[in-house]
């Protein structure tokens, strides 16, 4: 009877789906946050503040939407962050500065990540190593070609490829739409394609799903291989937004354990094979929320220092 | 004596390798085999070397502590602060760290035992709450400074007539892996991998895992401090001092030939295994790759290493990239 009750009682939420309980901590913690604020004298939901908000969570959003991916099948991608410097690098250096060179730039960037999502699935699949190992292998591997070839920024953006970074559509900034459509198209590949439902199978269990008749290896692959195409994505974005490639802007970025962070806050399991991209985005969203929060508490706390250090 | 020959054997590849290592920068470089070079490489690999042994016995008992390299910067930017160069305030602080690693660890244990939160998850909410605290209380420049006494460990030594200086780092690291191998071969050392081989059959023989497990993390985070201690006196007081090392510590331990999942492995593997990493390092510089190339070097042989590994076991079944969360008590 009470567990009937219980059942009752949750059916409306699970009908929504797991991502709503993400959803809505991210509204009650938007209420909090602005009630904090405004307490303190301040106006926080402001255009400015909610769209400062937004677009530090472009690049996050889409290198977490990949990673879902990856979690969904059962893996996880610790070499994003490198990644991300790396095509920031590779899209400022193809391009340097000229208009005419914006499209094989990009070309470059999405065959580089191609191929680096690639390795990550063939060193798991094939050499049978451990997910963790081979990314974070992997990852060290471009570190170290980040450091014996670039001391600093380098490249340069043309200017009408910086308008990715900078421009708006009415009130809603260019890039926030890119991440809407990679989460978007993610979410179709996730749940209209049979591809996409071979990632739930495998993450849910490898071997059941291997005897199933699901191409598990291809199907690892493919995940790793759109995972590190958004971290290219988000590398272009990056180097848009800086006007040049910069070796560490992943790494300062922390992209690679944030986006983990804000996949597993979204409601996916990081076991795999549950959960999906909508908890993603509300996930990023509230990690930027947080963020944002600290920020202004932290400006004031360093404010105030200053206002009582003379 | 059996079981210890068990127990290198199944890990004799760890140890080929780091003799292997040592062999050859004793040939790029024949002054290493004297006492005092030789010290000196233990000293360097003494933070390192400890913080995989607690790494270890998260590790074997099938969880994760991705908190540990935030936890150590946590250590000396406070230890920095409290002591601002004051002598007298040395044991107190250290005491206090003390206090501060198993409060992380005690926390790390019981979100992730009792609340049932992955370990992965766990120890990455600490290793962003502690780097952000980090960051809001020191602005990106940690103030004040370490007093000399409680730089002594990291840096000095103690002098033995007719042998020259043996640095403190040296002793302790012995000393941890003394106390970890003990450890590891009594009841709970047993009662540990159990847990990590199979949570489920651990608990219906008696096993009380959640404590066990909450143990282990304790342990790590201690090893944490003790390896802030070191390094505060070693590489000096930054923001950065702690970056990444928890991801080291991991590839030393995976070195070593323990499972990611838990329940096989051996403590003085792990330990070598991040010997092993120092001895890399070290030739790499001597060879002149230093630093440029060092991590795409690390890289692929943690890969290679791994790869080695699993096709030894032979196994078919890919092992999860992440430990199932803890199930439900039975």
């Amino acid at each position: 009877m009470t567990a009937l009750a219980e059942r009752v009682r949750w059916a409306p939420r699970l009908a929504t789906g797991p991502a709503a309980g993400t959803w809505i901590a991210l509204g009650l913690v938007v209420l909090l946050a602005a009630a904090i604020v405004t307490a303190r004298g301040g106006d926080y939901l402001t255009q400015a503040n909610l769209l400062n908000m937004l677009s530090r969570t472009t690049a996050l959003g889409i290198v977490a939407v990949g990673q879902t991916i990856a979690i969904l099948a059962g893996s996880l991608d610790l070499s994003v962050a490198y990644l991300i410097g790396l095509t920031s690098l590779i899209a400022a250096e193809v391009m340097a500065g000229d208009p005419a060179m914006i499209v094989p730039g990009v070309l470059a960037v999405l065959a580089a990540s191609a191929l680096v999502g690639l390795v990550n699935g063939l060193v798991i699949t094939k050499l049978q190593v451990n997910a963790f190992i081979a990314t974070l292998g992997v990852g060290l591997v471009i570190k170290g070609i980040l450091e014996s070839r670039y001391e600093g920024p380098a490249g340069s953006v043309p200017v009408l490829f910086q308008r990715l970074g900078y421009d708006r559509i009415g009130p809603i900034p260019v890039a926030v739409l890119l991440m809407l459509a990679v989460a978007g198209a993610a979410a179709l590949f996730l749940h209209r394609t049979r591809a996409g439902h071979h990632v739930y199978a495998v993450g849910g269990n490898v071997e059941v799903a291997r005897l199933s008749g699901v191409p598990t290896t291809r199907t690892t692959v493919l995940a790793h291989v759109i995972c590190s195409l958004c971290a290219g994505v988000a590398g272009l974005y990056l180097a848009s937004r800086l006007g040049a490639g910069a070796p560490y802007v992943g790494t300062d970025g922390g992209y690679d354990l944030e986006s983990i962070a804000a996949v597993v806050l979204g409601g996916t399991v990081l076991a795999g094979g549950r959960g999906g991209v909508s908890g993603t985005v509300a996930g990023v969203l509230l990690l930027a929320v947080l963020d944002n929060l600290f920020d202004q508490l932290v400006l004031d706390a360093f404010f105030k220092a200053s206002c009582a250090a003379p | 004596m059996r079981t210890l020959r068990d127990r290198v054997g199944a890990a004799a590849p760890v140890f080929g390798v780091l003799l292997l290592l040592l062999v050859a920068i004793a040939v790029v470089n024949p002054n290493f085999l004297e006492p005092a070079s030789l010290l000196a490489y233990l000293k360097r690999a003494a933070p390192l070397a400890i913080l995989a042994v607690g790494q270890y016995f998260v590790i074997v008992s099938g969880e994760f502590d991705l908190s540990v390299g935030s936890l150590v910067t946590v250590q000396v930017v406070v230890a920095a602060r409290l002591i601002d160069g004051d002598e007298s305030a040395t044991v107190p602080v250290i005491v206090l760290l003390i206090g501060l690693g198993l409060l992380v660890g005690l926390v790390n244990g019981l979100i992730t035992t009792r609340l049932h939160v992955p370990s992965f998850v766990t120890t990455l909410g600490m290793l962003l709450v502690l780097s952000g605290a980090v960051f809001l209380w020191t602005g990106g420049a940690p103030r004040g400074s370490l007093s000399e006494s409680f730089r002594e460990p990291g840096r000095q030594g103690i002098d033995i007539p007719g042998f020259g200086q043996v640095p403190w780092s040296a002793l302790i690291l012995i000393a941890v892996a003394a106390g970890a191998a003990v450890l590891m071969r009594s009841a709970w050392g047993h009662t540990l991998v159990a847990t990590g081989d199979n949570d489920r059959a651990a608990a219906l023989a008696g096993v009380p895992v959640e404590r066990v497990r909450t143990t282990a993390f304790v342990l790590s985070a201690l090893a944490a401090t003790v390896a802030a201690i070191l390094l505060g006196g070693f590489a000096g007081v930054s923001a950065q001092v702690g970056e990444g090392l928890e991801f080291s510590a991991i590839t030393a331990v995976v070195l070593g030939g323990v499972v990611l999942g838990g329940g096989r492995g051996s403590v003085l593997a792990a330990l070598a295994g991040a010997l092993v990493l120092e001895a890399l390092f070290t030739l790499l510089n001597l060879l002149g790759v230093s630093g440029a190339l060092e991590s795409t070097v690390q890289g692929v042989i943690i890969i290679a290493a791994v790869a080695y590994a699993a096709r030894r076991a032979g196994r078919r079944r890919r092992p999860p990239a992440v430990p199932e969360p803890s199930p439900q008590p039975a």
